[in-house]
């Protein structure tokens, strides 16, 4: 439905964006992940029309919309810090898009929205008054109301606590599937994304490093960069490389690339006897209760560090000092393409 | 994200950006071309540049002490208004009580007197045989009067703070009520109470706001002309007394022109502290509502400060009406009856309903100028990408910094070939006035634009509002409330401004002010009631159109 | 395609707008700066209305006036439109005149006076104009053998007195400026600052006359007599008259004696609330003790119609005008020919002996003596 083109963009000569391309489908939740200043805000006004890009094109349904003022773009936008206008009430604000567009079924909408939300009986509440989880169901509401054809979400979930924003992210997934709408939504915490996204393009420094559904992401990680950000750091470097094989500081792997790093990723790991062959042998360093598993850092005598999750229903669980093995499972090692491929 | 404020408004707001040079065309042709000029034929009567003025007025020791003088009671002037204002400005932030919208109001009409009105005024409550002393004479059986003040040091001051107070409570108190109270909450519970809490949370807080109205009231008083003149008597003078006695009686215009530099760069200095103290001031609204005192010490309080503002700014009014209503045998509205007649069958006699016409037509047509001129100028100012705007902002207001004669003299000579020649146009007034009144709508109308989140005009525009809406629906109602501050003080400024006035008014179109300075410059108990009596109504008028102001904005524009 | 907004929508939405009760409010708001626009439009539409085909432009101080039917007969005589511009006081009407003589703001001026006459001529703002009508000018009214300026009324001024108060304490008048010194007279007297006010200037000068500028004892030494006596000064006649001077009515001023102009006292007596048994204020005019002032009037330099210039001077000369300069500005009408109104001659008297000052001289040293005068009295 919504087609990104070579989008580039850069501020005072610093590149921001550098030609971008993304597709995203309808009734799709598309999520742009990445840390602050990597582009995936910038990317998302463009989209709007609220900046303009450089070079490249964005089209919607096979037309440019580029020379498309913003307020003729029927989308959505959901603002991070909601953007609620102060001077309105609840339902001032839910119509304003309504009666921009002219809309003659104003009322039965805004019930409509409400009620979706969750915010039915606030009509007449000042918006300055509102708790931070109702601003964010109001601006939901408000940017729903119009049934755009796209809706853009920019960190909407940014200014809230944690134990609020992970309700809240299933919340908004699942009116937004409700209504079957295509979002595009922007974060930086993976948690957020995993929970809402159908895909997530991860970006870096202006271009998307990878784009896949969140599972794929997860598991097989395409880049250092992607895998560092997901807080797999358990990455090695190759010292050799054979045909189908690598060399690395902890043994050799079977790998069908030719990588310079290679993440032995925490889901193939766990721990072995110490005599099983292959078996990486190191001393625990670190030992983290996670409530259903604990996390373990173990590290090997060349210095590097692995850490990997156990279930906390296993009997034995090491402590700090202890000597360990691990065996890692062959599927789980992943060869990641250079670190900076956005320098 | 960070840069993409930069662009806020998107493209479909360019065709607007032209609109906002017209201020700066504005105040080229109106303020700084005719200032030039007359500074050029100054400075360098014969094309050759003489500077001998400035060293004539650099080494000389009256000029040295001018300034000293000027210098000293405006930090005098400032320091009181301001200890007098702060708790006025707490009880109005913090408190709702009747009439206190109200209040706020007519506490602006203070401004809009003209100074030799209010020197009546003053005299007929404190003066010798005025209403104050006499009751002491009375009470204490005193030979003569207790309160001696006439041409003292001490009443240029109390004038000062009466025509500066509101300044200073509306720029205090209207920050004020932007401001949490939770750090003031969590003082208390930390043990904090009365000069405690003062000095170490609230003024702290407030330091912004303070400063700013302190540069602006210091401003003000260092500009002084009239209340030094005629309270201050002839031993008093400051920069521009000097000015003017320069350059009327004098007609040495070199140095007239020295001194109207030296006090414009000084004062520009001034501003452009006060534009960045003001910056800071601009922080989001935090929707603090005031509420109704509770117990007996706050209502205390609150009557306490009412009280106060009633002494200071409402005592001399009334005192005012008084003098206007009392004839040689008691009480008497012939004066007011008199207004209307024309016993010497005068070609310039004018009605007194056509002197508050004309004063009102110049007044709502400065007003619209200047909430015009003055918005554009608010939204040049808030884009706050260049290191120009920083000056430009203060340059918006010199135009308070210039004498009236310096600028009148210019006009006559600068304005003088079509299409700009405006010397003898009706036109001139407005113009001047607007001159004047801009720098108090621009004032009123940055901080409210700056406390606008950039994402709520995008998200107006991301729901369908065109450019020209969202300024219609979203930008106009959030500075609605600056908007009415700055054309309530545009049209003070208009209603009572006397200066520029008697330089271009056309004497078929005089204005209220100069109605009541001819009235006083002519021998005779019934010119005296009489120009009570247009004080009265000059005070009348403000009075109504205020509130009428006031509700323009509550039934109209805003929401707020 | 998505994109559902159309311009028919947007014209809707324009509809729309009208009809919502949330949205009259702001189109009232609109409404009331339309109209305030067609206001100020209307007011620019006035300007060109007044560029009128025979018109005369008088520039002139603020205390110019005339009686209305005197003016609509010159109009009806002449077809000339008179408009009259007022520009602040007489040395700021002077100073804007002098500044824009190339392109001078009007035909004709009236109110320079012989405190001013120097700088006037000087500047060679007049072209001479001799009016038939001043053979009944006494010569000692005409200060320039080139008639740039025409001479049109005199005043003098003199010290004020609150009849009441001499009266309630016996006390006689001062008979001449040295007697202002004598303890007699301690704080009795209120004069206004010459550096800010034309009476306060004229009272200047007639004591540089009387006491000379040369010497061992100077002006400066009887106005430090003066202070020594208590005398106050204020910087304007409205304070000195209306606030510090307890003769005018309603006053709450403490001093009974005050520079003012000869003709105040009948001009205090017409403006009374009611019909006074006598005056409560007199002028002393006594020998040497006032100073003559003089206006003048001249045909601008580069006016655009120097016809109706002189035809105004010549009426401003002619009885009926003269008679009614003493009611409109409180002066005397140089023309001999001209009547006194009764009022005037019941409650003043014209000074037999004026003090005047050579207006070259005037001019060459005011500022000097302004500024003697200031360090003496004020500092």
């Amino acid at each position: 439905m919504l087609t990104v083109q070579g989008v580039t963009r850069a501020f005072d000569g610093k590149p921001v964006l550098r030609s971008v391309d993304l597709e995203v489908e309808r009734g799709e939740i598309m999520c742009l992940l990445g840390p602050s200043g990597c582009g995936k805000t910038t990317l998302l006004r463009i989209i709007a029309g609220l900046e303009q890009a450089d070079s490249g094109n964005v089209l919607v349904d096979g037309q440019s919309i580029l020379n498309t003022p913003v307020h003729q773009r029927g989308f959505g936008f959901m603002f991070q810090d909601f953007a609620l206008f102060p001077h309105m009430d609840v339902e001032k604000n839910v119509a304003f898009g309504l009666k921009m567009r002219g809309e003659s079924q104003v009322q039965e909408r805004i019930n409509e929205v409400l009620e979706l939300v969750g915010m039915a009986g606030f009509e007449r509440r000042d918006v300055t008054r509102l708790s931070g989880g109702e601003r964010q169901r109001v601006a939901l509401a408000r940017s729903l109301a119009p049934n755009p054809c796209l809706l853009m979400l920019d960190e909407p979930l940014g200014s809230l606590d944690a134990t609020l924003r992970e309700r809240l992210a299933l919340d908004l997934r699942a009116i937004i599937k409700r209504v079957n709408l295509t979002a595009i939504y922007v974060t930086h915490d993976q948690e957020e994304a995993f929970a809402i996204a159908d895909r997530i393009a991860v970006m870096n420094a202006g271009v998307i490093e990878q784009i896949g559904a969140p599972e794929t992401i997860y598991s097989r990680p395409r880049s250092v960069f992607v895998a560092r950000f997901f807080g797999l750091n358990n990455i090695v470097p190759v010292v050799r490389r054979y045909a189908g094989q690598v060399e690395t500081a902890l043994g050799t792997f079977t790998v069908n690339d030719a990588a310079n790093t290679i993440l032995l990723h925490p889901l193939g790991i766990q721990l072995a006897d110490g005599d099983t062959p292959d078996a990486i042998l190191g001393q625990i360093t670190e030992r983290t209760f996670l409530g259903d598993a604990y996390r373990l850092e173990m590290r090997h005598h060349t210095g590097i560090k692995l850490t990997f999750r156990i279930s906390a229903r296993d009997s034995q669980i090491p402590v700090v000092g202890d000597s360990a093995a691990v065996m890692i499972a062959p599927e789980m090692i992943i060869p990641l393409a250079d670190e900076g491929v956005g320098n | 994200m960070r840069w993409g404020r930069k662009n806020t408004g998107g493209s479909q707001t360019r065709p607007y950006r032209i609109l906002l040079l017209i201020p700066l065309i504005f105040l080229a042709l109106f303020f700084f071309y005719p200032l030039l000029t007359i500074f050029g034929i100054s400075l360098a009567p014969e094309g050759q540049l003489n500077l001998s003025a400035f060293a004539t007025v650099v080494m000389s020791d009256y000029y040295r002490e001018t300034l000293w003088f000027t210098v000293v009671q405006a930090v005098l002037s400032t320091v009181l208004t301001l200890v007098l204002a702060l708790p006025g400005a707490y009880v109005f932030a913090r408190y709702d009580f009747p009439g206190k919208s109200l209040l706020s109001s007519l506490s602006t009409l203070a401004f809009v007197l003209p100074t030799v009105v209010v020197a009546a005024a003053f005299s007929a409550l404190i003066g010798p045989r005025g209403v104050v002393n006499d009751a002491l004479t009375a009470i204490f059986r005193l030979e003569s009067p207790p309160i001696q003040l006439e041409r003292t040091l001490v009443i240029i001051l109390i004038v000062h703070v009466f025509y500066n107070y509101s300044v200073a409570l509306r720029i205090i108190g209207g920050f004020w009520a932007t401001q949490s109270l939770r750090m003031e909450e969590v003082a208390r519970v930390l043990g904090a109470s009365g000069w405690r809490l003062w000095w170490h949370i609230r003024l702290p807080i407030l330091r912004p706001a303070i400063l700013a109205a302190a540069v602006l009231v210091f401003i003000f008083t260092f500009t002084s002309f009239g209340v030094i003149l005629i309270l201050g008597g002839p031993r008093f003078a400051t920069l521009e007394v000097e000015i003017y006695r320069q350059a009327t009686s004098l007609f040495n215009l070199p140095v007239a022109a020295a001194l109207s530099l030296v006090q414009i760069i000084l004062m520009f200095a001034l501003m452009l502290i006060y534009t960045r103290l003001q910056r800071q001031t601009a922080t989001e609204l935090q929707g603090w509502v005031a509420r109704r005192p509770r117990n007996r010490r706050e209502w205390g309080f609150v009557i306490a400060n009412v009280i106060v503002m009633a002494i200071l700014l409402f005592a001399p009014l009334l005192a005012l009406v008084i003098r206007s209503l009392t004839g040689h045998d008691g009480l008497t509205t012939q004066f007011y009856q008199l207004l209307s007649s024309n016993p010497r069958g005068s070609v310039l006699f004018v009605p007194p309903v056509q002197a508050i016409g004309n004063s009102l037509i110049f007044a709502i047509v400065t007003t619209v100028m200047a909430v015009l001129l003055g918005t554009m100028a608010a939204y040049l100012l808030a884009q706050r990408q260049s290191r120009l705007s920083r000056w430009l902002d203060p340059v918006f207001m010199l135009p308070l910094a210039t004498s009236a004669v310096t600028l009148g003299f210019g006009y006559i000579i600068a304005l003088d070939e079509p299409p700009l020649n405006l010397r003898a146009s009706p036109l001139l007034i407005p113009i001047a006035h607007t001159l004047v009144a801009m720098p108090f709508v621009v004032r009123s109308v940055l901080p409210a634009l700056r406390a606008i989140a950039p994402g709520i005009q995008e998200s107006a525009s991301v729901l369908g509002a065109s450019g020209w809406q969202i300024w219609r629906l979203i930008d106009l109602p959030l500075i609605s409330r600056g908007l009415i501050v700055g054309a309530t003080f545009a049209f003070t400024v208009s209603m009572g401004e006397f200066g520029a006035s008697s330089f271009i008014a056309r004497p078929d179109t005089p204005t209220m002010p100069l109605v009541i300075y001819r009235l006083l410059g002519q021998p005779g108990a019934t010119n005296y009631g009489q120009a009570m009596a247009m004080s009265v109504l000059l005070m009348a008028v403000c009075a109504v159109s205020f509130v009428l102001i006031e509700r323009l904005r509550s039934a109209g524009i805003g929401e707020f | 395609m998505s994109i559902y907004t159309t311009p028919t929508a947007i014209q809707r939405g324009g509809f729309y707008l009208g009809s919502s009760p949330w949205d009259v409010h702001i189109l009232g708001g609109e409404d009331m700066l339309r109209r305030m626009a067609i206001l100020a439009i209307l007011l620019l539409m006035i300007a060109p209305v007044l560029a009128q085909d025979n018109v005369l432009t008088l520039v002139t101080h603020d205390s110019f006036n005339v009686s209305e039917d005197v003016l609509a007969q010159f109009q009806d005589e002449t077809g000339i439109t008179v408009q009259i511009l007022r520009s602040g006081d007489a040395g700021t009407m002077l100073n804007q005149s002098i500044l824009s003589k190339e392109n001078p703001l009007g035909d004709v001026m009236f109110g320079v006076d012989n405190t001013f006459l120097s700088r006037a001529l000087d500047n060679d703002l007049f072209v001479p104009y001799e009016s038939p009508l001043l053979e009944n000018v006494p010569d000692e009214f005409k200060l320039d053998p080139e008639n740039r300026v025409t001479p049109i009324d005199f005043g003098d001024v003199c010290l004020n007195y609150d009849v009441s108060y001499f009266e309630e304490n016996s006390l006689a008048l001062p008979e001449s400026l040295e007697e202002l010194t004598d303890p007699t007279y301690k704080s009795l007297l209120v004069v206004e600052n010459p550096a800010t006010s034309s009476p306060g200037l004229a009272f200047l000068l007639a004591t540089i006359q009387s006491f000379g500028t040369e010497g061992d004892t100077t002006y400066l030494n009887y106005w430090a007599d003066l202070v020594d006596n208590d005398v106050l000064v204020v910087d304007d006649w409205s304070t000195a008259y209306y606030a510090e001077f307890s003769g005018s009515s309603g006053s709450e001023g403490t001093r009974p004696l005050v520079v003012s102009y000869a003709s105040s006292p009948p001009v205090e007596v017409y403006f009374m609330e009611a019909p006074p048994e006598s005056a409560p204020t007199g002028s002393i005019v006594a020998d040497d003790m006032c100073f003559r002032q003089i206006e003048f009037a001249g045909v601008l330099a580069n006016a655009q119609n120097p016809e109706a210039a002189q035809k105004f001077i010549d009426f401003m000369l002619d009885v009926p005008f003269q008679e009614d300069v003493p009611l409109q500005m409180f002066v005397y009408p140089v023309n001999t020919e001209a009547a006194i109104p009764e009022i005037f001659t019941e409650y003043s008297a014209i000074p037999e002996k004026s003090v005047t000052v050579d207006p070259a001289k005037i001019d060459a040293n005011r500022e000097e003596w302004i500024q003697a005068w200031t360090e003496t009295v004020l500092r």
